[in-house]
Formats: C-alpha cells, structure tokens, sequence
C-alpha cells in the first residue's frame, strides 16, 4: 500500500557497518603498527615473508575450513589428516615402504612430486568426504564425526609410517616449500593463489550461494530445492582436499613428513577462521575475512616472538583475542540492531 | 457483566476476570473481555484464529500483564508476574507443547522442584514413588511412576500433566487445545476425567476449535470475536446446540479488509492432480496428523482454497506433494503425467513451488541480504554453464519483481531481516515467481503480515492465477480463504471434508465442515 511508508534504510557511512566489516584488519594493522614500533626491523621484508609463510599452512586448511564453519560445521580432523596425507604424499614421493631417514634424496625409484600432491589431495578430499557422509547419512554432529576423525587419522598416520618421520624428498618436491619466485616464498604464491579462489568461488558462484543459504538456514535452503546434504558434504571434501594440499606443502618444506605434524592445527585454523568473522552459526563470514584472520594470528606470533615473549605467553595472548574478537563482534551486533 | 449468568449460582465465581485489554505496540489484541468461570464447572473457551484466545490464556498464566482491567482470584487480587506465581496463586494452564521433561521419570516430573527429602536432606524416593501413584491415578493412569515420561504417548503426558496439575492443589486448570493431537479413544477418556475433576470440585477452562467436544461437556462457554467479547452461551438440560456456537464465533459481516477481488476467467484445465494421498506416521512424531486418502484437483488459472484447523491436515498434504514428507500411498500427477518428487529440488524441478507457513524458519535467510534470498531457488537461472553468478540478470530480475509486487525496500543487499513481513512475504513469491511455476502452494499467505499488506498480497495471488497459475492457498483465516478462492475444500483429521465453490460458501458452512465431526456435520 503506497500509505505505509517503509522506514528507508540509513545509506552511506554507518560506524557501527564500518568496524563489523573491517574490525579485524584494523586490529591487524594496528598490531603491525606497534610491532614496528617497538622494533622497526620487524617490518623488513624478509620478515614479512616469513610471517607469510608461516601462516601460509595453517591458512591453506582454514580456507577449507571457512567453507565448512559457513554450514555451521566443524571438522577437528585437520590437523591428524593433514599428518596423514603428508605422510602418504612420503610414501608416494619416495616409491612405497620408504621409512627411514638414513635414504638420502636419492629418488630413483619414487613417483615424482606430482604423484605425491595428487595423493595427498585426493586423499585428503576422500577422508573429508567420508566425514561428510558419516555426518549427513548417519545423522551423527560435525563435532562428534570429526572428533572421531581426529583419532583415526592419526593412528593411520602411525600405522603407515610405523610411528617415525619419513624424509629426504628430491629437489623439485622440496621447491614448493622452499622455494622463491623473485622474492615470494612458493607457500606464499600457493596460498595466496588458492585464497583468490576461494574468494572468487564464495563470493560469484552459485556454489558459494547455496553454501551461505545451507549454513543460513538449513530448512527453508532444502524447501527452496537445494540439495542440502551434497552441499555439506562437498565443504568436508573442499576442508579435505585443503589438508592435503597443505600436507604437501608443509613435507616439502620440512622435507620429511612427520607423524606428529599438525598436532593441534585444528585449534589454529578455527581460530583463523573465526577470529576473521565467520560465525560458528552458519551463514555469515567471508575468505577475506579468513586471510585477515590467519595473518593476525600469525603476526602475533611473530611479533612476540621479536620481542621475546615466550611461547607459553603467545599461547595465552591468542587465546584472549580469539575471545575478545568473537565478543567485539557479537556486542557490534547488537549495537547496529538498535 | 455477565449477569443472567451470575444469578444462576449464589456463590461468587472463582475467576472473574472484569473488563481485561491487552495492546501491543498500538495493536489490541484483547478489549474490554469479561468472563467468569465457577468451582466445578467446565467453560468453553472459543474463538477463531487471532480472536484473543492465546493472549487471554497468556494474561491468566501470568506470562503477559493486562493493559487494563482486573481479575480477581477466589475473591482476592489476581496478579501473576510470572507463570510461577500464577501456578501459586492456584491456576495452571496446560499447554498444546506439553511441559514436561522427556528424559525424567512420571515421579520426577510431578515433584519437580519440590521432592519429599528424607534424612540428611536426601530425596526420598519411596515416597515420591507412592505418592505419584496416588496422584496419577486421580487420573485414571495406572503406569510406573518410574516409567521416563519420553514412553508415554501424548495423552498419557497430558494426564502426567493434570496430575501435577492437581498435585499443586490448583484450583482451576486451563487446558489450551488438549485434544488437538489425540486419537476418538484418547479424547473420550480425556472428556471422561475432565468430568470426573469437575464432580470433584475442580474448576477447568476448556480452549478448544472442536465444537463437537465443546458442546458435549462445556457447561458454559465463552465466545470470543476479534479481540472482543462475541458472548457467553449457557448449557441447559441438553448441550449447547452447534449452530449457536458457529453463529457467535464468525457472526461478523465480512470485513472490508477482505473485500473479494473481482471475478476471474474460469479455470482452465486440471494441472494438478492428486488421488487417495496417503503419509505415513513420522516415527519421531508418532501422534502428528497424516493424510488419510486424500483427492484434489488443481486447475490452471484458479485459486484453490484449502481451509482446515491446526492439525488437520491441510500443511501437510502441502508439503506431501512438494516432495517435502514422504507419500505412503496415492499418486499425484501433474499436466497428466504421474509424479513423485522425492525431495523438494524434484518438486521444484517439475515446476511446483512452496511458500511455507512458516516464514522464519522455513523460508528466511535471515542474515543473507534481499537478492540472495530472492534468487536461491532460481540460482540455474541466474548463472551460466561454468556455475558463475550472472549478477546483473539477477539484479534485474528483482528490480522488475520489485516493481511488480511493489516491494518497498532500500538496496538488494539490505538484510532482508530489516523488511516488514509483507515486504519478506513479497519477496518469498518472487523468488517463486523467479521460476515460473506451474503450481504454487502458498500455506498461510498472510501469517505475520500486517493488515495494510494483506489485501496487496491477495492482489498478487489473484494475479498470478490469472497468469495461469495453479494456486493453492492453505489458511486457517476463513475470511481470507473466501476472499481468494475460486474453489474450496475443507480438511479434518487428514480427510477432505468438503467442497465447493467460493461464491457459496460462507464462514458457517467452511466452520462447520472444519471443526465437525462428519457424522454430525451435515450443516449443509
């Protein structure tokens, strides 16, 4: 009816939207800002890169994992998947029963390093999709599966590489953890190149709409025909593929895959991912908003570590802002629905 | 005041409640409503939808404080601030969605809060269990109190429910709907103890939509109309005839608000057609309504009205051929060829649509902006073959919606939890309408919109049957199923109870076919 008027919607600026929407990256910029403060070489580029490279692991798996906290879903299974397709991308790397350190580079009989990226990933996407089917056909929660998940892929981990490293993988494997294009570590490249898809695939594709209604609202995205349970699975494949992908990134680095990696990742990449924005609820987050959130871990880290702050310290600074960050944001809620 | 009825009993009635409004924001929702109810005797609560039924049982179980007006108790004040002082006071209102705790025993759910201690302070659990059994046989149950209350069917927990009721020693108990999810056999026992109480002293208030039942035990009755006062009916030697009741409940000459849009083409041929449509008992909901062999034929180019009560049906058979609960038995076929969407997608896929009755949980992205909510059901539509978003088609399409169905909002990325209802109830046909439908299924078209709003998504369903649609408008506003349809059916218990087209119908002949039992429902 042309009577009732609808209150129109406050337009331009609003300082509430502004600090929602880019609270995060303001508090990493300050961050930056006082870390360069207190010690100006932090700023050098060799140290930014290394600061990116750091991140560039934890932040692989928290792109995946971005995806899957949109479905207000969870997978603690990262970081034991991530040790497992490392150590499987060894084993392929090396050509099978490869198991001990004292084996130089020798490389003679492996499959080449695309084998083992390939292993690695499709390793990694088939134990996410096999989560995802326990979670939405066994109607068993996101937390339980993956928690489960989390003790399995580490025994596997142990079985396979009967509890020790396996190591000395050739050169053209180790470049992508070691190497430089120009001044850019290659995790670097890697990561960046795989945030921009991500990006590109939540933010303009019809996939990235039906992740965001799924993780909305389960019930009214099935009643307006999504097919809700391909949706969920395919983030556990998306988070599953991202750990191998970073498996195989961090073995080439360390050149070994040990079977203790990633011990406690799982903890890192959701902080990463909530600290940036994304709502444990569903629905509401962004990839920006994950990158944000990974660099800022990982300029915290650095940044105490520059100063030398110890580790135990670090621990519990990045536990205090991954609390104050989800209730900055909950309290902008409730100011900007006022 | 009701004074013939005063003169009747020479003690004063237990509740009386004197000239009680409510308002909400500028709304009244109850005005100027006086009854009473006496020891030992059943009134009838009655009313259609939105008559001022649920916000007068709120008042009473001290969940909402009156805007004006008094109530007095056994002769004294009657204040609740809470549902607990009120439970105090000496009432107890039992609700549709039972209060008890699933995975506690009978005993422990009677004496919540409140078991008997022994020595040292501890529960005394021989007690609790021979007092249970006491009290739970005032009500004709003769189970363990051990027995979790989740192994108890819905009218066993009602029963577990009026013998805490009466364990509190409560005076009067108000019983909101108590046989809406009972099977004949459940509701005569029901009935049965309800009469038994009364004999006993008790005071009951009895809200109800079955007139049948109303009429078989209610001493009086209350009647409510649009938030006022449409009556009081009194029992004599016989019950309160039918009839009388119906008159009082609808006995408004048709709001303007409804005003009938104008005449249509006739309806073309049957697009939809549904034959002997079974659903099965949801094993998690066992005592929920099914469709019980149910034929409707859809046509293209007109309105059909379904009008039913909660729970007879009528969402269900919606959600039954959009693929949404599965079908046991029974076809539906669609422009001639046999059907059987396995998912809503299938549905969708086959050009039927569905606008859910219920807007916040079924059919709102409440975080996600306006277009995103607009296009989800139509995302093939708006990208191209490598999965992309074309965004300006998008935008596009919703300018023209937006213009077409006048929805009044600042930007497609405004949340669309910052519109009206009528605003998000436009939207949820857009994104419909983004799909072309062949059938569109909308269930309760104006729950939640205000009243301006209303008469303008009547416009967009006449509209869209004359596009050549085939709608179905499920509600359980008769005014409104009059005002749209072409055609009406009526739904009970899972059945079809009627038919007929909308210029003969009338509130009466839909109330009578809704709320009554067939055998008795012959009104016609």
């Amino acid at each position: 009816m042309t009577t009732t008027t609808e209150p129109a919607e406050k337009k331009g600026p609003n300082t509430f939207g502004i600090l929602k929407r880019f609270g995060p990256l303001l508090f990493l910029l300050a961050l930056v800002v006082v870390f360069t403060a207190l010690k100006p070489s932090f700023i050098d580029p060799i140290n930014v890169f290394n600061i990116m490279r750091q991140i560039s692991i934890t932040g692989l798996i928290a792109l995946g994992m971005t995806f899957v906290i949109l479905t207000a879903g969870i997978d603690l299974s990262v970081g034991s998947l991530l040790a497992f397709c490392g150590m499987v991308a060894a084993v392929v790397a090396k050509g099978g029963t490869a198991n001990s350190m004292s084996l130089s580079a020798g490389g003679g009989q492996g499959f080449g390093w695309f084998a083992a990226l390939l292993a690695a990933v499709i390793v990694g996407s088939l134990a996410g999709g096999v989560q995802g089917l326990a979670i939405t056909r066994l109607k068993v929660p996101p937390f339980v599966v993956t928690l489960g998940g989390l003790t399995i892929f580490r025994g596997l981990t142990l079985t396979l590489s009967n509890g020790g490293p396996i190591s000395g993988f050739d050169a053209s494997m180790r470049w992508f953890g070691t190497g430089l294009v120009g001044p850019v570590p290659v995790p670097v490249i890697i990561f960046a190149l795989a945030a921009l898809l991500c990006h590109l695939v939540l933010r303009y594709t019809r996939y990235g709409r039906a992740v965001y209604a799924v993780g909305g609202n389960a019930e009214a995205a099935r009643l307006s025909g999504l097919r809700v349970d391909r949706i969920l699975i395919s983030v556990y494949v998306i988070v599953g593929f991202f750990a191998g992908l970073a498996a195989f990134v961090l073995s080439a680095r360390l050149n070994s895959s040990e079977a203790v990696a990633g011990i406690g990742y799982e903890l890192t990449v959701i902080s990463a991912v909530v600290i940036g924005g994304t709502s444990l609820f569903g629905g509401i987050g962004s990839v920006g908003g994950t990158v944000v959130g990974a660099a800022l871990i990982g300029v915290l880290q650095n940044g105490l570590q520059f100063n030398n702050v110890s580790s135990y310290t670090q621990s519990i600074v990045i536990g205090l802002i991954l609390i104050v960050a989800v209730a900055f944001d909950r309290w902008l809620k409730s100011r900007s629905r006022g | 005041m009701a004074a013939v009825a005063a003169a009747e009993q020479l003690a004063p009635p237990l509740l009386e409640v004197v000239g009680v409004s409510k308002h909400f924001a500028g709304v009244v929702a109850l005005n100027d409503v006086s009854l009473e109810v006496r020891r030992g005797e059943i009134l009838g609560l009655l009313g259609e939808n939105g008559a001022g039924k649920s916000t007068l049982l709120k008042i009473l179980s001290g969940a909402q404080p009156p805007t004006s007006g008094r109530i007095v108790f056994d002769g004294a004040d009657y204040r609740p601030h809470s549902p607990d002082a009120a439970k105090r006071a000496g009432i107890v209102t039992i609700y549709q969605e039972l209060s008890l705790i699933p995975t506690l025993s009978v005993a422990e759910n009677i004496f919540i809060g409140r078991a008997p201690l022994g020595a040292f302070g501890i529960i005394d659990w021989r007690r609790m269990r021979r007092e249970t059994t006491g009290i739970i046989a005032r009500v004709g149950l003769g189970i363990d109190p051990d027995t979790p209350v989740s192994a108890l069917s819905v009218a066993e927990q009602q029963l577990v429910e009026i013998a805490r009721a009466l364990s509190l020693e409560s005076r009067l108990i108000i019983m909101d709907e108590p046989t809406s999810a009972l099977t004949e056999t459940e509701v005569s026992q029901l009935l049965r103890i309800m009469k038994q109480l009364r004999a006993e002293g008790v005071a009951i208030m009895f809200v109800t939509h079955r007139l049948e039942e109303a009429s078989a035990i209610c001493d009086r009755m209350t009647v409510l109309r649009d938030g006022r006062l449409a009556g009081h009916l009194n029992r004599t030697d016989t019950p309160i005839p039918i009839p009388q009741i119906i008159e009082k409940m609808v006995g408004r000459a048709a709001s303007e608000l409804y005003a009938r849009p104008t005449q249509r083409n006739a309806a073309g041929a049957v697009r939809l057609s549904v034959r002997g449509l079974r659903t099965v008992r949801d094993p998690e909901a066992p005592h929920a309504i099914v469709l019980d062999g149910v034929d409707i034929d859809l046509k293209a180019g007109e309105i059909l009205g379904v009008a039913g009560l909660v729970g007879s049906g009528r969402t269900e058979l919606a959600r039954a051929i959009f693929g949404a609960d599965r079908i046991a038995a029974g076809t539906v076929t669609l422009d001639g060829k046999a059907i059987a969407p396995a998912s809503p997608a299938d549905a969708i896929e086959l050009g039927i649509g569905l606008v859910p009755e219920d807007r916040k949980h079924q059919a709102i992205f409440s975080m996600l902006g306006i277009l995103q909510n607009f296009s989800v059901a139509a995302l093939r539509a708006y990208s191209n073959g490598l999965g992309l978003m074309a965004e300006g088609k998008e935008r596009a399409a919703l300018a023209e919606y937006k213009k077409a169905l006048s929805i009044r909002m600042a930007s497609p990325e405004q949340s669309i939890d910052g519109l009206s209802g009528g605003n998000q109830q436009k939207v949820i046909l857009a994104r419909w309408l983004a799909r072309d439908p062949k059938v569109l299924i909308v269930d309760e078209p104006t729950r939640g919109v205000d009243v301006g709003a209303k008469a303008e998504v009547h416009q967009i369903l006449v509209q869209l049957a004359a596009r050549g649609i085939a709608v179905m408008v499920i509600s359980s506003e008769l005014p409104e199923v009059l005002a749209v349809s072409d055609r009406i059916v009526t739904m009970r218990q899972g059945r079809i109870t009627g038919e007929m087209p909308a210029v003969d119908a009338t509130e009466e002949k839909l109330m009578a076919l809704m709320a009554l039992d067939q055998r008795q429902g012959e009104t016609r």
